[in-house]
C-alpha cells in the first residue's frame, strides 16, 4: 500500500465532496438497522440445489468431506471457551486428516494419522502500524460502542480486515464514506464467501473499500448465520454496490435489507438454490474416451 | 408473466401456430385481467417494420418498451438492454445480464490453484492477462512470495499486460466504430489487433485464453525470436496508430456521434463504481498502475491519460492515447528483457514452480524432451515431484487477498480466499465491465436511442467478464 500523495489529495477531496452531493440524495432510502425485509423475494432456503440438477447426482466426495469437517470443526469449537462465538482469536476453518484426500481405505501411506487444525489468520491488536491505526481509531471514535461493532481486526499479508456486526454496517459505511478522516468514497466490490464449517456465521459478505483521497484500501467482513442471512444494504451509501449485492444474493442467498431491487442478476429468475454455496453441487457428467472414463471435477479426489 | 395467459400457448395448446404468432401471439385482449396492463406487444420477425410502424402510428401511443438484445450486433455480445422510449428518446433504460454466465468462479473451486488461471483467463476474453495477473498476484500474496518473483517474470507480465491493453482498446475502437458505421475503423482495428494476437500466439502458444501468467511467474520464457516479433509489432504500431487519430479525431461525423454523448461526471463515476477510461475522462488521473503499483509499474516511465470532457469522445481519445503510452512501456520492457536474457521466469521454490517445461515438438507443441528424459529416465524423485505438483498442486496458507490491477476497462481485482488447501476456497472477480455497466442508465436515459449504442460502446463492456 502506498501512502497518500499530496498532489492528489486536494483534487480528490474536492471530487469526493462532489460525490457526496450525488450519493447523499439517496439518504431517504437508508435502511432501518436490523429491518425486516419487505417484499424481497425470500431466499430459496427450502429449495435444494440438487433438485434442479436432478439426475440423482451421487454425493461428491468433496461434500462428504465438508460435512465431516464441519462436524469436526464444531467439536473443536465446543472444546474452546464458551465466548468463542463472538470473540475468538483464530477462526478454525477445518481439521485435516491424512495427506492425500483418501478416506475409507487402509492407511497405505503412513500419513493417515496426521491431523492438522487449519485456522484463519488471527485477530490482531493495536497498534497495527501506519495508517491502519488512524483508520481504526477514527472508526472507533465515530461509533459510540465500537467494541460491539468491530468484532475483530485482522491484519494479514499487508491487508487489513475489519470484521463488523451487521446491525451497524449501514451506519458504519456512511461514516467510512463521509468522514473527512476516512473518505472511503469508492466501494470496489462486494463478494460472498460460504464457510459451512463456521457454525453460526456460515455466510460472509466481504466489502472492499477504496479511499481515493488517501489512497488506502480496507476490507469489511460481515458474517451471518445461514438460518438468518440478512445484512443491511450499503447501496444507499454506495450506489455502485447495487449489482454486487444482487450477485451476492444470487450466488449465496444473502438478503441485503434495504436494497432497492434485490433480484437475481446472473442466474435465471426462477433458478432454485444459490450456486456458489458449498452445498450446491458443481454438476457434470463422466467423460469417456477410448473406454476410459474421467469423473466430473467435483467427484475427483480432493487433496485439501 | 401475464402474457402467457393468452395467446397460442394458453389453454393447453401444445403446437406452435405460425399464423397466430405473426399476428401477435402475446397480445393481451382488451381488459383481460392483469395482462392488459402490459400494453400491446409486437413480435418482430424481420422485414415487417412498415407494418409495425403503421400499426403503432394508428395506435397513437408513443411510449414503447424495446428489448434491445440479447442478440444484437451493437450490444457487445449478449447484453440485453430494456429501453422505455417516448418516440425516439429513451426515458428509462435497464440492463439484463447473465446470458453468458458460465460459473467460472464456481469451477475454480474444483481445480488446483494453477489450473485456476486457465479458468479466469476466459472471463474477460479481450484482456485475459489482466485476470491472470490479478489472480496470480493474489495467490502470490497468500503464499507470501511476492518479493520472490523474478524480475524477468514481472517484466514479461508487464509487457503482456500492455500489449493486451493495446489489443483490447483496438477492439473497443473497432467495434465502437462499426456500430456507428465507421467500418474502416473496424477493419483497421481488427487488422492491428491480429498483429498483437500473433505475438501472443508466438509467446504463449495461444491467441486468446493464454493461461500464461502462473502463480510464481510465467509459464515459460520467451521463445527464440520472441523479442524480435515484439519489436516488429511496436514498429508496426508506431506506423499505424496515427491512422486512428487521422480517421477520427477531427472527423465531423465521428465527433457528431460521440461528443456530448453518454456523459458521466466524476461524482457519478465514484458513486456508481466506474473506473478506467470513463473515470479518467472526467479529468481525474486515477490509474492503479501509478496509484498502487504492481509488477514493478512504478519503475516504468509513462503518463496517465486524462481528458476534460467526460463523454464518449473523451473516452475514445483516452483509449487512443493510452495505446501510445502502452507502446512506451512495451519498449522499456523489451530493453529490460534484452538485459535479463536467460534469467529465471518462475519463482525458485520448486514446491510452487510448475515442473513441466514446454518445447515445440514436431507437432507444434509438447513437453520438453529434456524434462521428460529427466523424470522418466534419470530421477524417480523428480517424477514423483512432477506428478504430485501437477495432480495435487501446492497448498496455499489460509487467508484472503485482494490485489487489484488496472485492466483496459478499469479496476480488476481478484478476491482470493484460501482454506489452506490445494484449491481456491473462493475466487471472486471484481470485473470492471460489471461495475461500469451499472452506469448504463445514467449514461443513456434522456438521450436518443441511437446514442445508447454509442454510450454503451464507450463503456466497452465485455460480457464474458460481466457474467463470468
Amino acid at each position: 500500500m502506498s501512502g497518500p500523495t499530496n498532489a492528489d489529495n486536494a483534487k480528490a477531496t474536492s471530487d469526493a465532496a462532489q460525490a457526496e452531493k450525488v450519493t447523499g440524495e439517496s439518504d431517504a432510502n437508508a435502511p432501518v438497522k436490523g429491518a425486516v425485509p419487505e417484499g424481497e423475494s425470500a431466499p430459496d432456503r427450502g429449495t435444494e440445489a440438487g433438485s434442479k440438477t436432478g439426475s440423482a447426482t451421487p454425493v461428491s466426495t468433496a461434500s462428504t468431506d465438508a460435512a465431516e469437517d464441519r462436524a469436526e470443526t464444531e467439536q473443536v469449537e465446543q472444546g474452546e471457551t464458551a465466548v468463542a462465538t463472538t470473540q475468538r482469536d483464530t477462526e478454525v476453518l477445518r481439521v485435516q486428516h491424512g495427506m492425500f484426500g483418501v478416506k475409507g481405505s487402509g492407511d497405505t501411506s503412513g500419513y493417515g494419522g496426521l491431523s492438522r487444525v487449519i485456522d484463519f489468520p488471527a485477530a490482531g491488536q493495536p497498534p497495527y502500524g501506519g495508517w491502519w491505526d488512524e483508520v481504526h481509531e477514527r472508526m472507533t471514535a465515530l461509533s459510540p460502542n465500537s467494541s460491539d461493532i468491530i468484532e475483530k481486526v485482522v491484519v494479514h499479508r499487508g491487508e487489513i480486515t475489519f470484521h463488523v456486526v451487521r446491525s451497524q454496517l449501514a451506519t458504519l459505511a456512511r461514516h467510512l464514506r463521509d468522514d473527512p478522516h476516512l473518505r472511503f468514497e469508492f466501494c470496489s466490490s462486494v463478494s460472498g464467501v460460504h464457510y459451512p464449517g463456521d457454525a453460526g456465521r456460515e455466510l460472509h459478505a466481504v466489502y472492499h473499500l477504496q479511499s481515493m483521497t488517501y489512497n488506502r484500501r480496507i476490507r469489511l467482513e460481515v458474517s451471518v448465520p445461514d438460518a438468518d442471512p440478512h445484512i443491511p444494504s450499503v447501496v444507499p451509501t454506495y450506489p455502485g454496490a447495487d449489482w454486487h449485492e444482487r450477485e451476492t444474493y444470487d450466488m449465496f442467498g444473502i438478503v441485503f435489507d434495504g436494497h432497492p431491487a434485490l433480484t437475481r442478476i446472473l442466474m435465471p429468475d426462477d433458478w432454485p438454490g444459490h450456486p456458489q454455496r458449498k452445498d450446491y453441487p458443481l454438476g457434470g457428467i463422466d467423460v469417456e474416451y477410448h473406454g476410459a472414463s474421467v469423473p466430473p471435477p467435483d467427484q475427483r479426489r480432493t487433496y485439501s | 408473466m401475464s402474457a402467457t395467459t393468452t395467446g397460442p400457448f394458453a389453454e393447453g395448446k401444445a403446437q406452435f401456430d405460425p399464423a397466430e404468432a405473426v399476428e401477435d401471439p402475446f397480445q393481451a385482449g382488451p381488459g383481460e385481467g392483469p395482462g392488459a396492463a402490459e400494453g400491446h406487444v409486437y413480435t418482430v420477425t424481420g422485414q415487417d417494420w412498415d407494418t409495425i410502424a403503421d400499426d403503432q402510428a394508428e395506435r397513437g401511443d408513443e411510449r414503447i418498451v424495446v428489448n434491445m438484445g440479447p442478440q444484437h450486433p451493437s450490444t457487445h455480445g449478449v447484453l440485453r438492454l430494456i429501453l422505455e422510449m417516448e418516440g425516439e428518446s429513451v426515458t428509462e433504460a435497464r440492463c439484463g445480464i447473465g446470458y453468458l454466465h458460465t460459473g467460472i468462479e464456481k469451477n475454480m473451486e474444483f481445480r488446483s490453484w494453477t489450473q485456476g488461471v486457465t479458468f479466469c483467463t476466459r472471463m474477460d476474453y479481450l484482456s485475459p492477462f489482466s485476470q491472470e495477473t490479478s489472480y496470480c498476484l493474489g495467490v502470490e500474496r497468500l503464499l507470501d512470495i511476492e518479493d520472490q518473483i523474478p524480475e524477468r517474470a514481472s517484466v514479461i507480465r508487464v509487457m503482456m499486460l500492455e500489449l493486451n491493453r493495446i489489443s483490447s482498446h483496438l477492439v473497443c475502437l473497432a467495434t465502437g466504430g462499426m456500430e456507428i458505421g465507421a467500418l474502416t475503423v473496424m477493419t483497421i482495428g481488427f487488422r492491428e489487433r491480429e498483429m498483437v494476437l500473433d505475438v501472443f500466439e508466438a509467446i504463449t502458444g495461444l491467441r486468446m485464453n493464454h493461461a500464461y501468467i502462473r502463480p510464481g511467474g510465467v509459464a515459460q520464457d520467451l521463445p527464440q525470436g520472441g523479442l524480435a516479433k515484439v519489436k516488429d509489432l511496436v514498429a508496426w504500431m508506431r506506423k499505424h496508430l496515427p491512422e486512428y487519430a487521422a480517421f477520427c479525431n477531427e472527423n465531423p461525423i465521428f465527433k457528431g456521434r460521440l461528443v456530448g454523448v453518454g456523459e458521466l461526471d466524476l461524482a457519478g463515476c465514484l458513486a456508481l463504481g466506474v473506473t478506467g477510461p470513463p473515470l479518467r475522462a472526467t479529468g481525474y488521473d486515477w490509474d492503479l498502475r501509478k496509484k498502487q503499483p504492481y509488477c514493478g509499474y512504478e519503475t516504468y516511465d509513462f503518463d496517465v491519460q486524462t481528458w476534460d470532457t467526460p463523454d464518449a469522445y473523451g473516452r475514445f481519445r483516452i483509449r487512443v492515447n493510452e495505446m501510445w503510452e502502452s507502446l512506451k512501456i512495451v519498449e522499456q520492457c523489451v530493453e529490460r528483457l534484452e538485459r535479463t536474457e536467460g534469467q529465471p521466469v518462475m519463482v525458485a521454490d520448486n514446491k510452487i514452480a510448475w515442473p513441466a517445461q514446454l518445447a515445440v515438438g514436431s507437432d507444434g507443441m509438447g513437453n520438453s524432451n529434456e524434462h521428460i528424459r529427466h523424470i522418466m529416465g534419470q530421477s524417480m524423485e523428480a517424477l514423483i515431484h512432477h506428478f504430485k505438483l501437477v495432480t495435487e498442486g501446492f497448498r496455499v496458507p489460509p487467508g484472503q487477498a485482494y490485489v487489484p490491477v488496472e485492466s483496459p476497462r478499469g479496476e480488476l481485482g481478484a478476491h482470493v480466499v484460501s482454506d489452506g488447501g490445494t484449491r481456491p476456497f473462493r475466487a471472486h472477480f471484481r470485473d470492471p465491465s460489471f461495475s461500469n455497466l451499472q452506469a448504463m442508465p445514467a449514461l443513456c436515459e434522456g438521450s436518443m436511442v441511437s446514442d445508447v449504442v454509442v454510450a454503451v460502446a464507450s463503456l466497452d463492456p465485455v460480457m464474458g467478464g460481466v457474467d463470468r
